[in-house]
């Protein structure tokens, strides 16, 4: 039984393997990365079975290692990520996602009446967390975007 | 500080005719008196000229200019530009495209700022002192982007703040998630009577009868929240009331000549804080 769980998703060499993704943020976390527009060898799993999550999904992409910032940015659809450094098929290091003070062009402000939906303006927000959960302040309208409202600009 | 130091300056030698050699651009995306003259005005003391629109019928952006363009072009033209604009945020983009200073005279739903310094003016004025004062606010708290720009502001002089409104139109969550996190006491109400007496500045604001479906919710919220001089009795003697104006029935005529009425000074201190953030601005 265990080796079939193992083989569900196969091993690399070196890369990194991104665990712990809520199963319908897979294509969300694979946008927010860039990692459909890349060249990287790339496997993935969804709605795998998971202690913490009840179901996940898993990226594995060799040869790639992430620089912090920018996995970071996952944190708003894969708060619970855990980043897995793999060399030589052995996990090296293994790093939480850190929500970042300040999120750029990737998520749209819920706010219709936002400058950021009429111009063509990088939306911006500093983030913060109340007692309903993440918050995104939007720089330019300075209203509030809760993480249940949250819209990832598509980029493609 | 330093613009209510230089309206207190200007209120007392009006015209000061220092910047002729300095041209204001007051640009206006949406219909505005008070603000647009009174900017026009503090412009015109002191000794700027001023160029700039109040309706787009005549201008590029009815050809489907972008605000970039727009701002882009105008600041090679002006030393400053004044901007009013429908979409909350506006003039934050638009400080970071323009190559001279943007002054914000109102963003959409977001912010007024300087009907709040004019606010702020006319509080340090009647009360002697911006600090530890109860601030009780009226009406629409909702939308009213007064509202939201003066509890901001006030929250660096200690004050406590209670807020009159009906649920329909009441402080939005982030406003008291904002007071919350700076620890700053305040409380809600429904009804104006019995919330006067403890008050040092009494902030009115104009109900708009479009935020209601039904028209009669609108007339018996009305009432809860309007003004009249008998509930002023045994008010505190340093009791002032503003309103940004225009005024509709919440406040009843006869409190226009009680001594704690305000308002019409108020809109006049729009000049001279204006003057002083022109000023201000200027020596930046």
């Amino acid at each position: 039984m265990e080796n079939k769980k193992k083989l569900k998703v196969s091993a690399i060499r070196n890369g990194t393997v991104i665990d712990r993704i809520p199963a319908g943020e897979l294509f969300h976390v694979i946008e927010i990365l860039g990692l459909a527009r890349g060249n990287f060898q790339m496997t993935f799993g969804t709605n795998l079975e998971s202690k913490v999550l009840g179901t996940k999904s898993i990226i594995k992409i060799s040869d790639k290692f992430f620089e912090e910032d920018d996995v970071n940015r996952i944190a708003l659809v894969a708060p619970d990520a855990i980043l897995n450094i793999i060399r030589e098929y052995q996990v090296v290091e293994k790093r939480p996602v850190v929500i970042p003070p300040e999120i750029c062009g990737l998520v749209r402000c819920l706010n219709p009446r936002c400058i950021t939906n009429h111009e063509p303006v990088k939306t911006r927000f500093t983030t913060g967390i109340t007692p309903e959960g993440l918050v995104l302040r939007c720089h330019y309208c300075e209203k509030e975007t809760g993480q249940k409202h949250l819209q990832i600009i598509n980029n493609n | 500080m330093q613009v209510l130091d230089l309206a207190g300056k200007y209120e007392k030698d009006t015209n000061r005719p220092i910047y002729k050699d300095k041209v204001i651009a007051c640009i206006f995306f949406e219909p505005s008196t008070r603000t647009r003259l009174s900017f026009e005005t503090a412009a015109n003391r002191l000794g700027a000229r001023v160029i700039g629109f109040s309706s787009l019928n005549a201008t590029s952006i009815s050809k489907g200019e972008s605000l970039k363009d727009t701002i882009k072009m105008v600041s090679n033209y002006a030393d400053m530009i004044v901007m009013r604009h429908p979409l909350d945020g506006a003039a934050r983009y638009a400080s970071e495209i323009a190559g001279c200073p943007i002054v914000n005279a109102g963003d959409g739903a977001n912010q007024h700022p300087t009907q709040t310094l004019l606010d702020m003016y006319s509080i340090w004025k009647t009360q002697g002192t911006l600090e530890n004062l109860s601030i009780t606010m009226v009406g629409d708290l909702k939308y009213g982007r007064t509202v939201h720009s003066l509890l901001q502001a006030m929250s660096h002089f200690n004050p406590r703040f209670r807020f009159v409104s009906c649920d329909e139109l009441a402080i939005p969550r982030e406003y008291k998630n904002f007071l919350d996190s700076r620890g700053i006491p305040y409380s809600e109400h429904k009804l104006l009577e019995g919330q006067i007496l403890n008050t040092d500045i009494l902030y009115m604001t104009r109900i708009q009868q479009e935020r209601f479906q039904d028209p009669m919710e609108f007339e018996k919220v009305r009432n809860l929240m309007s003004l009249d001089a008998s509930m002023l009795t045994g008010a505190r003697p340093n009791l002032r009331i503003l309103h940004p104006l225009p005024r509709v029935n919440e406040i009843a005529t006869d409190v226009d000549d009680r001594p704690e009425a305000y308002y019409f000074e108020q809109a006049r201190n729009g000049v001279y804080t204006r003057m002083g953030i022109i000023t201000y601005l200027m020596n930046q």
